[in-house]
């Protein structure tokens, strides 16, 4: 099948290997960025056949994982209200919050529903003008741009009942703060490809000048991701620190601009607080003011919930990429996909549950 | 209208379009329903008796039963009817039986759409017919408006196995062959995209078939050497073959290069972020089975329009019991785990 079968062509990644283990002559350690990239690498089991020493460390890119405790407290409030149709995608339903999690709410009665995209919360809203319909918009560069159009046809509509609990997050801050903590091991990145695909790459020029650290735009496919890591340690060989596009086919270097322009329009960028790394400044997304009447947090009153984490999940170093799963003592005893106790458990995309679903064991 | 007791006391007209609260309370609605809208459907097997009889011979009699609640009811592929006898059937054939009779048990919500009924009871009489099963009794229940989701249907089959046919979850060997009758997948991203209206740009219908006549084929062949059959249903192939190593405390080695799934299958996973091996189906049948018998087996299969996929996809093993690993496409090894709870979607 076009754009599946060419990147999982298994003879093609005996060559790849092969070039890396010629290649390399360092044990590299290089973060993916995107809990996509780390879904595909732990399946394929692409960490494992790297040449002897050489790491991947798997980074804070899974939205489920790096979205904080309070959000999610704040969005089991919102999902309580009997008035409130809360809706989201579906592997949020199941990160715990301080008091269980959206599907257990929904067990108990709540009206918490799935859908694939934002629009359909919006429709839900049309259809519903008695209810109030709040959509838990997280996710990166990548799931903005669509809820970003949600909010404009909402508002276009005039629907007053439609509202969006934001806990949207950006990449560069985050891959900053990665190199600038004293325990970072980082030397490279796989930035992560479809949020270059909206965002383009200029905003990592920057960082690779500036850290000295190659950057490589990379797909999801096992092609790419073991294209990707040839790529970043041909340039860390070589002593270059550049950002390249290994994505090509789905990645240009402006990005797509509609996109940036709809984010710019109904997004002003705040500091968020990241799961696992506490509060980075001018990290993610928040309405702008011109949109304030659909802020969920605002029209529900939950701004000022805050809340602790669990004592047991080591969260923050494995989103930092410090600490692997097979480190934390709670991982397949008291926390698994079944009961996570924190959000690297619960999605697919998550460091533990994907170290779990593979049968990584200690 | 001359009848004096219309003139004073006005009855509502009668409704003749849905299903009423009365149409469950064993009184005269409730027999025209059998007689009119059942009863018709199924071919006058509506009987007065309350348990019906069953002549078995001196074989082996095999029971099951299974309910059915999918949502949407009509789907690409099959319908909730043809559903609840396939997969009733399919369960009996996984223990080497050939279905003799079966008992078909409706809930019905009030308000259901005779049609809808009637064309469900149609499409359940069209599957019995095809699969050569009988609808020998059954039970209609009606329930209040928003106590079921429409129609619920639950139907228990009998079976016969012929000497000579000894599937079983428990007797899977080590060295035994994985064989796969057809392509996975199917089934369950038919009905998520049916009932999410994906829109994806090509149709996926589901493989709901009766799968009999497949395993007697396999057995004629194989014998007793046939060790173990799954229908991998809801759990997908994932959750049948960790179930089988549980069973047979057996390991299985599955190579995920030759395990088929079609291409649109492949890619409304990949943009859902779901895993093909956990997708439901209800047409394809998972089998351990001797070595030395494997490939004779796996060519009756193929010989045979409902088995013309079938694959070799893996083999069980003496190391590690209980558990599933695939080779990946890259040539290193993962566990193929069980699902945890609902399926859900992935973000990005």
């Amino acid at each position: 099948m076009r754009y599946l079968d060419e990147y999982r062509d298994p003879a093609v990644a005996r060559r790849l290997l092969a070039g890396l283990r010629s290649t390399a002559t360092r044990p590299w350690t290089i973060m993916e960025v995107c809990g996509g990239q780390t879904h595909t690498i732990v399946r394929q089991g692409i960490d494992e056949l790297l040449p002897a020493g050489m790491r991947m460390i798997h980074g804070p890119g899974c939205p489920v994982c790096v979205t904080p405790l309070e959000t999610l407290d704040r969005a089991l409030a919102i999902a309580a209200d009997p008035e409130v149709i809360f809706t989201s995608f579906g592997d949020m339903l199941r990160v715990p919050g301080s008091s269980g999690d959206l599907l257990g709410l929904r067990a108990r009665g709540a009206d918490v529903r799935v859908v694939y995209t934002p629009l359909d919360a919006v429709r839900l809203a049309a259809d519903h003008p008695d209810r109030q319909v709040v959509f838990f918009a997280v996710g990166f560069e990548t799931t903005a741009p669509a809820n970003a159009m949600a909010v404009l046809r909402a508002h276009a509509l005039g629907l007053d009942n439609f509202s969006m609990l934001v806990s949207h997050v950006l990449v560069p801050p985050a891959m900053t703060a990665i190199l600038e903590s004293e325990d970072n091991q980082v030397e490279a990145f796989l930035a992560a490809g479809h949020v270059c695909a909206v965002m383009g790459w200029t905003e990592y020029e920057p960082i690779a000048a500036r850290h000295r650290v190659p950057v490589v735009v990379t797909g999801f496919e096992p092609l790419d991701l073991l294209e990707g890591i040839l790529m970043a340690v041909r340039q860390l060989e070589d002593g270059r620190h550049e950002v390249e596009n290994q994505y090509a086919r789905a990645v240009r270097r402006t990005g797509n601009t509609a996109a940036q322009e709809a984010l710019r329009r109904v997004f002003q960028v705040t500091e968020r607080s990241w799961r696992g790394i506490g509060p980075i400044p001018a990290s993610g997304f928040a309405l702008a003011p011109e949109f304030a009447a659909h802020d969920a947090e605002r029209r529900f009153g939950v701004g000022g919930l805050t809340s602790a984490e669990d004592s047991g999940c080591i969260a923050g170093p494995i989103l930092r990429g410090t600490r692997l799963p097979t480190d934390c003592a709670a991982y397949g005893t008291s926390c698994t996909p079944r009961r996570p106790l924190g959000a690297p458990m619960v999605s697919s995309e998550g460091t533990c549950a994907a170290f779990y679903n593979a049968g990584r064991t200690r | 209208m001359t009848d004096p007791t219309m003139a004073s006391c006005p009855v509502p007209a009668a409704e003749t379009e849905r299903i009423l609260l009365g149409h469950g309370s064993g009184g005269r609605l409730m027999a025209e329903l059998l007689h009119d809208v059942v009863g018709a459907e199924l071919g006058g097997d509506v009987t007065a008796e309350d348990a019906a009889i069953v002549d078995l011979g001196s074989a082996e009699a095999v029971v099951s039963t299974d309910s059915f609640v999918v949502t949407p009811r009509f789907f690409p592929g099959g319908d909730i009817g043809s559903l609840a006898v396939h997969g009733t059937v399919n369960d009996l054939a996984m223990r080497g039986a050939r279905p003799v009779a079966l008992s078909l048990a409706y809930i019905v919500e009030e308000g259901l759409p005779l049609a809808e009924l009637r064309a469900v009871t149609a499409s359940v009489a069209r599957a019995a017919a095809a699969a050569g099963v009988r609808v020998v009794t059954g039970d209609t229940k009606v329930v209040g408006r928003g106590a079921a989701d429409g129609l619920y249907v639950t139907t228990t089959g009998l079976g016969l196995r012929p000497p000579g046919a000894a599937p079983s979850a428990v007797r899977g060997r080590p060295g035994d062959a994985v064989l796969l009758s057809g392509p996975i997948g199917l089934h369950g991203t038919a009905i998520l995209s049916a009932r999410e209206r994906l829109g994806f740009e090509a149709e996926i219908a589901s493989d709901s078939r009766p799968l009999h006549a497949l395993v007697a084929a396999m057995i004629e062949v194989g014998g007793e050497r046939v060790h173990a059959l799954r229908d991998p249903t809801r759990g997908g192939l994932a959750s049948a073959l960790n179930e089988l190593a549980e069973s047979s405390a057996v390991g299985v080695e599955l190579d995920e290069e030759s395990i088929p799934v079609p291409p649109p299958v492949a890619a409304a996973c990949a943009l859902l972020g779901l895993d093909p091996v956990h997708v439901a189906n209800e047409g394809c049948l998972v089998a351990l089975v001797a070595p030395e018998a494997a490939d004779a087996v796996l060519a009756a299969m193929r010989a045979r329009p409902d088995g013309a996929g079938a694959v070799r996809i893996g083999q069980a093993t003496a190391g590690h019991p209980g558990r599933v690993q695939m080779r990946t496409l890259l040539g290193s090894a993962r566990v193929v785990d069980m699902l945890v709870g609902e399926q859900l979607p992935r973000i990005c």
